[in-house]
């Protein structure tokens, strides 16, 4: 795998911040399954299970105004970047009191005020609108960058292979960061491309492409770093090839019937959850009590959150001429 | 009385963008060509204003209709104003996903937390020989997506006010610039402001028959109802200038005075806006109708090549005098 020239190194502050935003994806998404097993939401929902150490460490070098446009899946992009818990339940339930008042679902939450400005139900549509942000914050002169999540599938559509050219012609601040899990839906990613690295795309937009470890805090770090580096210099922008594995399959109640024998498993045993949690005490970073604490904190926020969410009404058929243009539809 | 200067559509279109460029930095263009060094645009019609605004402000982009729409969609979200321009109207196809799923739908899925103020400008018409792929109306699929306004106007004065307009409209616009509206000179204000976006506009008074278009085959009913008057009947003639939301108002108003209707537009007639705006008049005036309400567009065809061809594609003059007699008689 290929690598920026200055390696950078999380200090201790950074590792324990992207453990507390995985163990806040992680319990999150585990409470979302529950919720959906009570049969107290009915939502589909894009499990990010196992593909926490991207957001995580990425959102850990983004600034609060830093924006990200994500997918579908990308309910743990949102929580890795401290959107709060309790709009973005309200909306997963559908109620009023919800990021999106209940318009958008869990497909697609906005939160301006945290930087998650689109989240898009279209396969590979992040990127285009990723490129606009970022336009808009060359021009205002601003350092501010723009991630761009997406799946290895959304690497062959046309809007990626648009968008990338667009951004390395323009020298957007932009990061596109594809969260290679391995699948685009229930096709294995050797059925849907024949290149091997996802990365190697760059090159045919001249822009550098990496190959990162997924699961790892520190090789994500150190590529993201520079990647976020690269655009806040306005030297423009990178694409990140993150490899990783979806625990929860394409969409809940998925049933693994496409994945090969074992693979699943074999991945659940390198779980990089419970890896960097035994990391961090071994390395002298946390103690076990402090982790119990940080977990018992992120919990009660979950479980804060879905009493609100759960308590919140549904919105007013009104809702209905709101909203679709800036002036109510007349009745 | 303001002075009165002579220019074409285009010229009128470059005038609008010019001033709000001028009043409002927020201001910004992109799409293929448009720059100077690439010659202004396929037609001209941004001509100067890279020179006059500079390059970063006016921006030529590769031929990527998707990543110009979603450049497009997030700087205005990130509080820009930005024009794309989507050379020919048949183009805007190859970013429907940005257009339809993602700019016309993002306030309302967002729950009023994001805004996409957005002009799409682009050019269409049939008659100059360019067949099926480019030349197409398509306003009536962008009608039926909720969240973004349609405009298309006929003459120079609207192309400026209504230009004006969109660009400082809170919400995404398809501006249609089609070919003989934009490339015929007329009379316009020096001073000519913003026209409110769904208001039509009465173009005669008449007692008879109201006949409804907008765009290039307005001004094939210009050529109609001299005809009409002519042979002694009275036509209200109105061109509708924004589709979509329409003025239901003027509309409505018109055909209870005259008690007959005929919509008139160049896309095709099946399915078109004109069967909306027909059986809008049909369940809100039917008590009040002298004769049934006629849509004439283009048949169930792809705009054709081959001149007879198209010619007989379009609606012409003719057509539209032989519908008005027929329910006039």
């Amino acid at each position: 795998m290929t690598s920026p020239t200055n390696i950078a190194l999380p200090d201790a502050a950074a590792q324990l911040d992207i453990f507390r935003r995985m163990l806040r994806i992680e319990r999150n998404d585990d409470a979302t399954r529950k919720q959906i097993r009570l049969g107290r939401i009915t939502a589909p929902y894009y499990s990010g299970r196992g593909q926490e150490v991207i957001p995580a460490t990425v959102s850990n070098l983004l600034n609060q105004d830093d924006k990200i446009c994500t997918i579908y899946r990308g309910i743990h992009d949102m929580v890795g970047k401290d959107m709060p818990l309790r709009p973005l339940w309200a909306e997963i339930c559908g109620r009023v009191d919800g990021t999106c008042k209940g318009k958008g679902g869990p497909m697609h939450l906005t939160h301006p005020e945290t930087g998650v400005m689109v989240t898009t139900g279209i396969v590979g549509s992040s990127m285009p609108i990723a490129n606009g942000l970022a336009w808009a914050a060359l021009l205002d002169g601003s350092k501010q960058v723009t991630v761009a999540y997406f799946g290895d599938g959304a690497s062959n559509i046309g809007a990626f292979h648009e968008a990338l050219n667009l951004a390395a012609l323009w020298k957007l601040p932009v990061i596109f960061v594809c969260q290679n899990n391995g699948y685009g839906e229930h096709t294995r990613i050797e059925n849907h491309m024949t290149v091997d690295l996802i990365s190697k795309r760059a090159a045919g937009y001249g822009m550098p492409g990496y190959t990162v470890d997924g699961n790892d805090p520190f090789d994500m770090y150190a590529h993201a770093h520079a990647a976020v580096e690269r655009a806040r210099a306005g030297e423009g922008p990178t694409l990140l090839e993150c490899k990783t594995f979806r625990f929860m399959g394409h969409v809940f109640g998925d049933n693994d019937a496409y994945m090969l024998e074992g693979e699943k498993a074999a991945h659940l045993e390198k779980d990089p959850l419970p890896a960097f949690r035994a990391k961090l005490i071994a390395t002298g970073v946390a103690t076990e009590q402090q982790l119990v604490a940080l977990q018992a904190a992120i919990e009660a926020e979950v479980d804060d959150a879905i009493e609100f969410a759960l308590a919140s009404e549904f919105p007013d058929v009104a809702e209905l001429r709101r909203d679709v243009f800036a002036e109510e539809i007349a009745a | 009385m303001s002075e009165m200067v002579t220019m074409t559509g285009q010229q009128a279109i470059n005038l609008a963008m010019a001033e709000a460029m001028e009043r409002d930095p927020k201001v910004i263009l992109l799409g293929e060509d448009i720059a100077d060094r690439e010659g202004g645009g396929v037609s001209g019609t941004t001509r100067g204003l890279s020179t006059r605004f500079g390059d970063h402000r006016v921006r030529s982009t590769p031929i990527s209709e998707q990543a110009i729409i979603g450049a497009a969609i997030g700087a205005a979200m990130g509080g820009y104003k930005p024009i794309a321009e989507i050379m020919l109207m048949n183009f805007t196809t190859v970013a429907m996903d940005m257009i339809v799923n993602h700019a016309a739908k993002l306030r309302f899925m967002s729950g009023g937390q994001s805004q996409v103020p957005i002009v799409i400008r682009t050019m269409t018409g049939a008659g100059y020989q360019t067949a099926g792929q480019h030349a197409d109306f398509l306003e009536a699929w962008f009608c039926h997506t909720a969240g973004i306004k349609v405009v298309a106007a006929s003459n120079p004065a609207d192309f400026k006010g209504l230009m004006l307009s969109c660009i400082d409209d809170p919400d995404p616009c398809m501006f249609i610039e089609a070919g003989a509206a934009i490339r015929t000179p007329g009379e316009i204000a020096v001073d000519q402001g913003k026209i409110p976006l769904g208001k039509a506009r009465i173009h005669q008074e008449g007692r008879d028959v109201t006949v409804i278009s907008y765009s290039t085959q307005f001004l094939r009913c210009i050529e109609a109802v001299k005809d009409l008057e002519a042979a002694g009947i009275s036509v209200e003639l109105i061109d509708l200038r924004t589709i979509s939301p329409w003025d239901r108002e003027t509309v409505l108003a018109s055909v209870e005075k005259t008690g007959r209707a005929v919509v008139v537009h160049e896309a095709l007639r099946s399915f078109g806006a004109g069967a909306e705006i027909a059986s809008t008049i049909s369940e809100e005036l039917f008590g009040k109708l002298k004769a049934p309400v006629r849509r004439l567009g283009a048949p169930y065809s792809a705009v054709p090549f081959s001149k007879p061809l198209e010619q007989a594609y379009l609606v012409q003059p003719a057509d539209v005098v032989a519908a008005v007699k027929g329910i006039c008689g």
